[in-house]
């Protein structure tokens, strides 16, 4: 057990004294599943909305396909998105394979899913009245997306975290079409992968610590604004 | 418009616009997890003005990425897959860079009795007799295919009942042999770098079957117009000077070089 403090020991001592290359990798990881995910929320959440209020033939089946998706292993993905990507493959030409943008294709794929169907269901809390009220004031259709967006913002938000939580966690599609080329490509998760087959546990642990914090600030920043909205209401 | 459209988009997914003359280099996790290229590419970076993106694979997929097109050159080590590859017409410019050699390590107590045996083929009978557990790589890499053929040269069907195809680098197999008390085969770069983290112990070295040589081959242009040649090139021509030479006899551990240079006969 010796080892074990020893290692956290010595990845806290990583984390604080600011090692360039552990903080290189952290930030690569957020930059790529932020950009994915701000990429993905405005036209996943605009699907929901419209499985809900678009009256789309075959909806349900939509819905069923998204649901489905929720646990795709993100291999697959990966796998998948190798194939496209390949040079030999129908989009090689990009030039796109190992690279930043294949990372942010891969999560975009990845949390699409996650934020249609609980984007869904999210929506179809919404009163209906609020969608007759404000269109009976006369108020554009986007100006009546934008309210019912805002009637239920938390349940949103849950999706967005939910979201992002399944991408920065994610090792399949980053190490597979990412590369884990180091300072370009290496994020929190493949660099845990790479340092734990070479033995060196600090720098996992290190790494380890950081998603972890992230997680849980994430779930706290959840809880808190939703403890609000229960007080106002 | 659509194409400043694209350009836009391109540029906020940070499309390879800006990174369109890196060289892409696929190696084996061997010459990776021993820490070589990170201190070689550095030079190399510098003096070129280069910039190098390493992927570390095992060499089975390393080729592959260079048949694909994938990368612009690779690192590796298995001279039979390496003259496919170059017969094939998948790319040129082979170069022996340097080598050194793969060595049998096992548990302390060393159940087999194959300390002091030489004959890489009886070890393997030894080991595969008294059925004790041995950690195969399992991933098509160098290290994987050179155990393949000795384990055919040694006329033996390892068994599933000791034998543990485990499909990973060879840092996590030697890692995996530690736990399990197994023995394995490794490259010698790598052993030096692990060793201290493992209850292992080196047994035997020595037969010239154990012999690992590296090269570098560019992936050819001719299938891949859009592929960085030019910089695949520079990439085997500093690695094959004498200072790329240099540097990589002067790459050592507690003393002991890594790797041998080999691309320039005296």
């Amino acid at each position: 057990m010796n080892g074990l403090l020893l290692t956290t020991q010595q990845a806290l001592q990583l984390l604080l004294l600011g090692d360039a290359e552990l903080w290189t990798i952290v930030l690569l990881s957020f930059s790529v599943s932020l950009k994915a995910i701000i990429f993905t929320t405005p036209l996943a959440l605009l699907l929901a909305f419209l499985l809900n209020h678009g009256n789309i033939p075959g909806s349900r089946i939509i819905l069923a396909f998204f649901n489905s998706l929720l646990s795709v292993p993100t291999v697959v993905v990966g796998l998948f998105l190798y194939v496209l990507l390949t040079r030999q493959g129908p989009f090689g030409d990009l030039k796109l394979l190992f690279t930043h943008s294949a990372m942010v294709i891969g999560q975009m794929i990845l949390c699409f899913p996650v934020l249609v169907a609980l984007g869904y269901a999210a929506i179809q809390a919404a009163d209906k009245r609020v969608w007759e009220t404000a269109r009976t004031l006369g108020a554009p259709t986007w100006f009546t997306i934008l309210t019912i967006f805002y009637e239920v913002r938390f349940g949103l938000l849950a999706a967005v975290l939910t979201g992002f939580g399944r991408i920065i966690s994610e090792v399949g599609i980053s190490m597979m079409v990412g590369g884990n080329i180091m300072g370009y490509t290496r994020n929190i998760t493949t660099a845990i992968a790479l340092e734990t087959s070479k033995g060196d546990f600090a720098q996992g642990i290190a790494l380890g610590i950081v998603l972890l914090a992230l997680s849980f600030l994430l779930t706290a920043f959840l809880s808190y604004i939703q403890g609000k909205k229960r007080v106002t209401t | 418009m659509k194409k400043i459209l694209f350009l836009v988009l391109a540029h906020f997914l940070g499309l390879g616009l800006v990174h369109a003359e890196v060289i892409r280099l696929a190696t084996t996790t061997s010459t990776e997890n021993s820490g070589l290229l990170k201190v070689l590419i550095p030079y190399f970076e510098k003096q070129t003005g280069n910039v190098v993106h390493v992927l570390s694979v095992g060499t089975g997929q390393a080729l592959r990425m260079g048949q694909d097109g994938n990368v612009d050159v690779v690192l590796v080590h298995a001279p039979k897959s390496e003259m496919r590859f170059v017969d094939a017409g998948y790319g040129l410019n082979r170069r022996s860079v340097m080598f050194n050699d793969f060595v049998i390590v096992g548990p302390e107590n060393d159940p087999a009795k194959i300390l002091g045996e030489k004959d890489t083929v009886k070890i393997l009978q030894k080991i595969a007799n008294a059925k004790y557990l041995f950690v195969s790589r399992g991933d098509d890499s160098g290290t994987h295919k050179k155990e393949l053929f000795l384990w055919e040269k040694a006329k033996l069907k390892p068994g599933l009942s000791w034998y543990r195809e485990v499909g990973q680098g060879m840092g996590r197999a030697l890692q995996m042999a530690n736990e399990l008390k197994a023995y394995t085969m490794t490259d010698r770069g790598t052993w030096l770098v692990m060793r201290s983290k493992l209850s292992l112990k080196l047994l035997a070295e020595g037969d010239a079957e154990l012999y690992n040589p590296y090269s570098i081959i560019a992936v050819n242009p001719a299938r891949f117009p859009s592929i960085n040649y030019l910089g695949a090139m520079s990439l085997i021509a500093w690695l094959t000077s004498i200072e790329g030479q240099d540097r990589i006899s002067k790459f050592s551990l507690e003393g002991q070089p890594l790797f041998f240079p080999s691309a320039i006969k005296n």
